[in-house]
């Protein structure tokens, strides 16, 4: 059985919530993305300054450079821009997700929910190793376990002829 | 036969199925609903994105009909290179004639060393970057005077460092150190004096150089004792002189911001002013490191007197002077005057009407004289106005510099935040309407970021009170101190006055003797302001 063969086995409903899955993490990523593309003084300076956990020397190393940190920022929200139209739309639809767990999972090595680190900036809940970072990216990955973009999305149009 | 049948239609069924996948694609109309399915929501994710935008842009122009601040620090002259440079001469090379000899553009060479490895080892410290980036001033030091020679001679080579280098680096002409302040100042090689000596010497050398025509860069505080206060502002202004008094705060944008928020009446009636000064180190306790090399035969005790009151030689006095009255000012001198200073910038509020003040030896009991905590209340009637101060040499608890007004409050550091209060009569309407929440300031300023205004999210507010916002991106730091020092050469270049000239620094100091006079005298003082004497 071919792979696409095997996805035209979800019923509507697993469709639909896969579908909209998809479409909420990209309008997450877009809007994130956004906010910090009209907001020309957006850093990600003191989020990375403020890195706990093992990797933390390095998210430093990175807010300490001038010119890492310009190209750091620059990734980072177009990376987001991207990755959420690419998500909503289903264009590209496997590297966008793919993206998006490498950047989130940035994001929680630099802020790993752990007893005994604290940070300055305030969270919004009560999060013990796992956060809502971490489960966006599990998230993430079960859309690339279960694709969704050939049932609705632009990827449909780029479906390549099984043998 | 119905078998075979069967068979037959599973394999047509196959095969067709197989072409389905296999054969040549073609996009029908279903696909292409299906590959646009998702296509709306990017459609409405477009509008809700620009009814958010609309709406942040309602609530920013609302803002900004209260709250519209244009000011911007004044434009920085450029330095005239071309004409002949300017001469200096420096009193006293501790802890802050450093930091003012680095102003003009000359380090130490072990400075240099020191700021380059740090910067190595720690990439936020941008102190070696700022000074190599400092602009010339076209100044040279001709002359230095300290009586520690150990700090004399680390002066001599900080003056000759013309090429901001490390040890063993190229140096130019070497400054002429003078024994004594008299001898500097009357030198004809001198045109302006930099003084950086504790407080008993502040005004003596400052007149001095007065008389002799010398431009004077004063470290604050003005004066040590009433009386030559008004000795050194008759010879500052008989003899016509460029004088500066060090309160560098001057130089500092969000100053600027708050003045012109008085100004607009943003705030309201103003009728208390809180300022705080607390510290919690042995250094912020004037606690002093004692040079090791340090001793009788290398420091001229009597010229370091002066005036004081005769001690035996000590260490611990000439080094950590500022814990004696018979050389300092106390809290008063050291960080009242800075508080003092800022909020005469801010509000003009001018000499207190009256002063009460108390404190006391609390924390540091190592023999000092001077109140390691101490509160000063002063009133002006003219102003209806309280200014209240109060330090701790022993919490780092702040409590900020706070302007409290009947329609709204304004907290001034490096930023400016200003709230509206909830009772306010001007901003009831807006605040019925949801337009103005007390909670959200209706003014923020960060200096070095681009866009002003008062929506600035949670986030950057937070990690911008605690200095982690804009330190890296937005060009370079400048140091208050480099441009204090330089709007005073530019100043003597142009023949006009400074920013914190001799009548700021006569209310600097008469303000902080009323405030050490009720300290230690244990009563209430008044200023008579007719006759321009303390009662």
């Amino acid at each position: 059985m071919t792979k696409n063969h095997h996805l035209r086995e979800y019923s509507t409903f697993q469709a639909l919530m896969l579908v909209l899955l998809r479409v909420s993490i990209g309008w997450h990523f877009l809007y994130e993305g956004l906010v910090k593309v009209f907001n020309p003084d957006w850093s990600s300076f003191g989020y990375l300054m403020d890195s706990k956990g093992i990797f933390a020397d390095v998210f430093k190393y990175m807010a300490t450079h001038k010119d890492i940190l310009q190209a750091v920022d620059l990734l980072n929200i177009w990376g987001l821009v991207l990755i959420g139209a690419g998500m909503i739309l289903g264009l590209f639809t496997r590297l966008s997700v793919s993206c998006g767990i490498l950047l989130l999972s940035l994001y929680y090595l630099s802020h790993p929910p752990l007893a005994g680190l604290q940070y300055i900036f305030p969270q919004e809940g009560s999060y013990l190793i796992v956060n809502k970072t971490l489960i966006e990216i599990i998230a993430l990955c079960l859309l690339l376990a279960f694709p969704n973009s050939h049932i609705a999305g632009i990827d449909r149009f780029f479906q390549k002829k099984n043998k | 036969m119905e078998k075979e049948e069967r068979k037959k239609k599973v394999k047509e069924e196959a095969k067709e199925k197989e072409g389905r996948l296999t054969g040549p694609r073609v996009i029908g109309r279903r696909d292409v609903l299906k590959g646009f399915a998702t296509v709306p929501f990017l459609g409405a994710f477009a509008g809700a994105w620009a009814r958010k935008r609309h709406i942040e842009r309602e609530l920013k122009n609302n803002l900004l009909e209260v709250v519209h601040l244009t000011a911007e620090p004044a434009d920085i002259v450029p330095v005239a290179i071309n004409s002949k440079p300017l001469r200096l001469g420096i009193i006293g090379f501790g802890l802050r004639g450093r930091h003012l000899l680095r102003a003009t553009g000359h380090a130490e060479p072990q400075w240099i060393d020191d700021a380059k490895a740090s910067a190595a080892s720690n990439r936020l410290d941008t102190s070696y970057e700022d000074f190599m980036n400092q602009e010339d001033l076209n100044v040279v030091i001709n002359g230095v005077c300290d009586v520690f020679n150990i700090h004399a001679e680390e002066a001599v080579e900080a003056g000759a460092n013309i090429f901001r280098q490390g040890k063993g680096g190229k140096m130019g002409t070497v400054p002429k150190r003078y024994r004594t302040y008299k001898e500097l100042i009357a030198s004809p090689e001198i045109d302006a004096v930099i003084i950086a000596t504790p407080d008993h010497w502040h005004a003596p050398m400052a007149i001095e150089a007065a008389r002799a025509g010398k431009h004077v860069y004063l470290e604050k505080p003005m004066t040590w004792n009433v009386p030559e206060t008004y000795e050194l502002v008759k010879a500052v202004k008989e003899n016509n002189i460029i004088f500066q008094l060090g309160h560098q705060g001057r130089q500092t944008e969000s100053y600027i911001k708050a003045k012109e928020a008085i100004q607009k009446n943003i705030l309201g009636k103003i009728t208390l002013v809180e300022v705080c000064t607390n510290r919690n180190d042995p250094n912020g306790a004037w606690v002093y490191p004692i040079h090791p090399k340090a001793g009788p035969d290398n420091i001229d005790w009597a010229q370091f007197l002066g005036q004081a009151p005769f001690h035996e030689f000590s260490l611990e006095r000439f080094f950590r002077w500022r814990c004696w009255w018979d050389y300092s000012t106390g809290l008063n001198g050291d960080l009242l005057t800075h508080e003092y200073d800022s909020i005469n910038q801010i509000m003009s509020i001018g000499i207190p009407d009256s002063v009460v003040a108390s404190g006391g030896i609390y924390f540091f009991k190592d023999g000092r004289t001077v109140p390691d905590v101490q509160q000063v209340v002063m009133e002006f009637t003219k102003h209806d106005l309280t200014l209240l101060y109060s330090a701790s040499l022993a919490s780092d608890r702040q409590r900020g510099k706070v302007i409290m007004g009947h329609d709204a409050h304004m907290e001034i550091s490096d930023r400016l935040v200003i709230n509206a209060d909830p009772q306010s009569t001007a901003y009831s309407e807006k605040i019925k309407q949801g337009v103005i929440d007390p909670v959200v300031p209706i003014y923020s300023f960060t200096p070095g970021k681009k866009g002003i205004d008062g929506v600035a999210s949670a986030t950057e507010q937070y990690f911008a009170s605690r200095g982690l916002l804009y330190t890296y991106r937005k060009g370079r730091r400048v140091d208050t101190t480099y441009l204090h020092m330089r709007e005073w050469i530019h100043c003597i270049r142009a023949h006009i006055q400074p920013s914190c000239n001799i009548d700021q620094g006569f209310e600097e100091a008469i303000s902080a003797h009323m405030a050490t006079i009720a300290l230690r005298e244990g009563r209430r003082v008044y200023w008579d302001r007719e006759k321009e004497i303390i009662i």
